[in-house]
């Protein structure tokens, strides 16, 4: 594949690096000269010293037979800018764009930015599930199928506990995916029975999610 | 009309003072308290400090309750995502973008952004007072 990559900070040094050896063909494209000077002894012709914003260094980048354009500056408006540009002027298929406020993912999906990162949101959702205490955890979105992968922890207080999973009124567009106890990895069937403090890894619609919350009690 | 003008610097200033004498609701942000030193010191309406990409500071600045929207930041990037963000989640129907690249500005048009480019404008005007017949009134001396 043909690899744009806008932003060579460390996140787009390390990202070029570990695609060049997955053995894509990458382009970074750094504005500032000093650290494209940095950067141009290791990665040569992988390197483009030019402002991924404007779109004439797009054009001369070649993102035009570009397969994937990913934008990870420090800058939320320039990484949008650059896939959406991207996206409208040289029909780049897929767009990824790092975002640093959480807050702007809903206008970047309907800006049509296909996948968004967010490092922050990665963080906290791995901060949380690490808490004692933790209940319920978001742990990714699998945005085309408009659904959440969740961590469930089963309290000891829940109504579900001892009850075969067959018998129990799960939300509609949920599936129990795996259940984790003690050490032990079960794929859970309709006899399975929950225990407390089990570890539930869910897949549930956004819509779901509530409902799913208040069965397992962990609301 | 409520305007929310994002960017105190000489054309939202400039901009954000017509606005006020005319009789409309302004709001103007920007991220620096001494911008707004530009405006008239009769300027009536509401100055907001704060990162215009920020929702929680865009609906301090009342756009929730906004007909229009002008962003004129000296960020091309910053004003595209601004108005973006009044078009799609505010639902604003008048949204006025500033973008100085003008092959940005071309894409932007495409999709829908109503936008203005001061290169563009501004190149045009020189090219015209270039090509036009010299104004006796500036001739210099060398052709009297």
């Amino acid at each position: 594949m043909y690899i744009i990559i806008g932003g060579g900070g460390e996140v787009g040094y390390y990202l070029a690096r570990n695609l060049l050896s997955q053995g894509h063909e990458v382009l970074l494209l750094e504005k500032s000269s000093t650290r494209y000077r940095t950067l141009s002894d290791e990665l040569g012709q992988s390197i483009f010293h030019g402002d991924a914003c404007e779109a004439r260094t797009m054009e001369e980048a070649g993102a035009r037979r570009a397969d994937v354009v990913i934008a990870v500056t420090g800058e939320d408006e320039d990484n949008l800018v650059i896939c959406q540009v991207a996206k409208k002027r040289f029909q780049v298929a897929r767009t990824i764009a790092r975002l640093n406020n959480p807050k702007h993912e809903d206008l970047f999906q309907k800006l049509g930015i296909d996948v968004t990162v967010s490092p922050t949101r990665s963080i906290l959702s791995l901060i949380e599930s690490e808490l004692p205490g933790s209940r319920f955890v978001q742990l990714m979105t699998l945005k085309k199928a408009g659904l959440h992968i969740v961590e469930l922890n089963v309290p000891p207080i829940s109504p579900m506990i001892g009850k075969p999973l067959s018998q129990i009124n799960l939300p509609r567009r949920c599936n129990l995916a795996l259940i984790i106890r003690g050490e032990e990895s079960i794929f859970p069937n309709g006899e399975t029975t929950l225990q407390a403090n089990d570890e539930v890894y869910a897949l549930v619609t956004r819509e779901s999610e509530e409902e799913l919350r208040r069965t397992f009690g962990t609301v | 009309m409520n305007i929310v003008i994002l960017g105190c610097g000489r054309v939202g200033a400039t901009l954000a003072t017509k606005m006020d004498q005319a009789g409309h609701n302004v709001s103007v942000i920007d991220l620096n308290n001494d911008a707004f030193q530009r405006l008239d010191p009769r300027f009536k309406g509401e100055k907001i400090v704060g990162n215009g990409l920020d929702e929680e500071v865009l609906k301090r600045a009342g756009i929730e309750e906004a007909d229009a929207f002008a962003a004129v930041t000296n960020g091309d990037n910053r004003n595209i995502m601004a108005s973006q963000i009044a078009k799609e989640i505010f639902h604003l129907d008048k949204v006025i973008c500033r973008i100085y690249d003008p092959l940005r500005q071309s894409t932007y048009d495409e999709l829908g952004l109503e936008t203005y480019c001061p290169t563009v404008i501004g190149a045009n005007i020189l090219f015209d007072a270039l090509n036009k017949e010299a104004n006796p009134r500036f001739t210099s001396s060398r052709q009297q």
